[in-house]
């Protein structure tokens, strides 16, 4: 028999009004896994990742954690749960020792097993020295990192969390993705993690891609990025849409239009870069040419630029 | 059963030390109630003398009991507006997804936010001399078992509308429709003898009304005479526990219904 799986989602769906922030997604996340949903802001990661971490319900559809139903029985649901939120859950006036002490009692932990773990995750983190300090005094990424502390100190089976390089500078990134990997590899930990920084998803085992509510796309990134048909050729050129007739004349490709530049997914990229300067002599204004990244699978998924959703999301919904 | 009352007790526990640390917070929830009470208690001494109590009482002495009520409604007006804050992105949101009852949440925040209002409640009680009226030991002990009936109401009123909202922004309309009246029709700045009869039932009608009249008795436990006319003692405890238990049932049951 199959061993639960850490996540079970079906057809989950949430509306805000008329909005709607999901719209039936439906995915699994196996244990041990490391898992991203990468999607522009806006796109409802930060509504499945509430109603993952029961804070909010569904409007429709299922979610299991560890085959427990969050709707029927969200206290068990919760006890094997860490969640390390987007702005952290943690009270400033309290030292960095105290929030673990209030934390730890809220998962049952007491007295010399609660102080040990406690010291056993300051010390793991980074923040020995930091117990007895004020969390209000500790820059962002200490906070951050306190709230980590803070997300493993009951020793959850399944982590979630949200945006959780947002604040952190490039070597507390690193560290920080680096200690996740340990998680998981010495652990078990199963991780989700929402993100919308293409290299965070990169690391992960599985990405599933989070567009205006839907899950547009779910595999490892190298199996997302060879659905993108072989290379990526983006060219800007003096007159896009006379230039483009021409391209799909002479070559019959279908080039789309992303951000002021013709995008053209081709196997045998570079050949076609060849061709196409030696066609068009002097109306290229520049040819970029590269392997795909998830941005480019946002793309082909889309039709839109990963970055320009933000704005595009407001307004079409 | 410890794991209701753990929660209970490290939260009750959290909003002590927050206060502790905060002690600006201490001189706020007590000057302005100070302030109100000399300049309203002084000014209207000349020229208002409450009816329904015995002749020599003054306006500073009836205002007295009034003022520690205010003082109570203040600290919880103000674990209010903390709770509120603290949802939206603070530590309450790792309370939420604790394996932890909402009924425990509350109860913890209400014995907090009580156990301040209590405090400070305490504290002006130590102005008595300065309003002329002399305390006994039964009537201070009687006056805090009142206060702690009061303040946790109080508090869990604060926290029903709490966990309602989504922001501070709407809290301060509340404030003033809900909280301030309450306040003052429930016999703390004027008794209910003589005042127009919508009033009059209104002040009947509010529950604060039996918890005024609960303490004022308790602070002239001695003196019954010089209370004025009240409602009694017996039937005021009555409604008053009531009030705190009905309020904090229904602050726990709007925590478990406000899943945001």
């Amino acid at each position: 028999m199959n061993p639960v799986p850490a996540v079970a989602v079906t057809n989950l769906s949430r509306l805000y009004g008329t909005r709607t922030a999901l719209a039936g997604v439906t995915f699994v996340v196996n244990r041990g896994e490391l898992f991203a949903l990468l999607g522009p802001n806006g796109g409802g990661k930060t509504t499945l990742f509430k109603i993952l971490s029961t804070l909010l319900p569904a409007t429709s559809g299922e979610a299991h954690i560890f085959g427990q139903s969050l709707v029927h029985n969200p206290q068990a649901v919760r006890a094997r749960l860490g969640v390390v939120f987007q702005h952290p859950s943690l009270d400033g006036k309290l030292t960095v020792g105290e929030n673990l002490y209030h934390h730890g009692h809220l998962y049952g932990l007491r007295g010399q097993t609660l102080r040990e773990r406690s010291a056993a995750m300051l010390e793991r983190l980074g923040l020995a020295d930091r117990s007895h300090d004020l969390v209000e005094t500790l820059s962002g990424g200490l906070q951050r990192r306190v709230e980590l502390a803070k997300g493993l100190l009951h020793k959850p089976d399944l982590l979630l969390l949200d945006e959780p390089s947002t604040g952190l500078d490039p070597g507390a990134r690193r560290d920080f993705n680096d200690y996740l990997q340990y998680l998981r590899e010495q652990e078990g930990v199963t991780i989700v993690l929402t993100t919308h920084i293409l290299d965070e998803a990169e690391r992960c085992d599985r990405v599933g891609i989070l567009h205006q509510g839907k899950l547009v796309a779910l595999d490892t990134p190298d199996a997302l990025k060879a659905c993108v048909g072989g290379d990526v050729v983006a060219i800007r050129a003096q007159n896009l849409p006379e230039f483009r007739d021409k391209l799909v004349k002479r070559f019959g490709c279908e080039p789309a239009l992303v951000d002021g530049a013709l995008r053209i997914e081709r196997p045998r990229g570079h050949e076609f870069v060849r061709e196409v300067v030696e066609a068009f002599p002097g109306e290229i204004q520049s040819v970029t040419f590269g392997r795909p990244t998830l941005e480019d699978v946002f793309i082909h998924q889309t039709g839109h630029r990963f970055w320009d959703e933000a704005v595009n999301g407001e307004r079409s919904a | 059963m410890s794991g209701f009352l753990l929660p209970v007790m490290t939260l009750w526990q959290r909003e002590i030390v927050r206060f502790v640390r905060q002690r600006s917070r201490l001189g706020s929830a007590l000057s302005t109630p100070l302030v109100f009470w000399l300049l309203l208690g002084g000014g209207f001494s000349a020229s208002f003398r409450p009816p329904g109590t015995p002749a020599g009482t003054g306006y500073l002495e009836y205002l007295y009991p009034g003022m520690i009520i205010l003082v109570i409604l203040f600290t919880a007006i103000f674990s209010t507006i903390s709770v509120i804050e603290d949802r939206k992105a603070g530590f309450l949101q790792g309370v939420l997804v604790a394996p932890v009852s909402r009924a425990s949440i509350v109860l913890g925040q209400a014995l907090g936010g009580a156990t301040l209002a209590l405090l400070q409640g305490v504290l002006f009680l130590l102005l008595a001399p300065l309003a002329g009226v002399h305390l006994t030991v039964t009537a201070v002990v009687a006056g805090i078992v009142v206060m702690m009936l009061v303040s946790f109401a109080l508090t869990s009123v604060g926290l029903m509308i709490a966990w309602r909202m989504h922001s501070i922004q709407g809290f301060h309309a509340i404030m003033n429709l809900i909280l301030m009246p309450i306040w003052f029709l429930s016999g703390a700045f004027f008794p209910p003898t003589g005042v127009p009869s919508v009033l009059g039932w209104l002040m009947r009608l509010n529950p604060l009304t039996y918890g005024m009249a609960a303490l004022r008795n308790s602070l002239y436990i001695g003196n019954p005479a010089a209370a004025g006319a009240l409602p009694a003692m017996a039937p005021s405890l009555v409604i008053t526990a009531a009030f705190a238990a009905g309020t904090f049932a229904f602050a726990a049951s709007t925590a478990r219904r406000n899943l945001e």
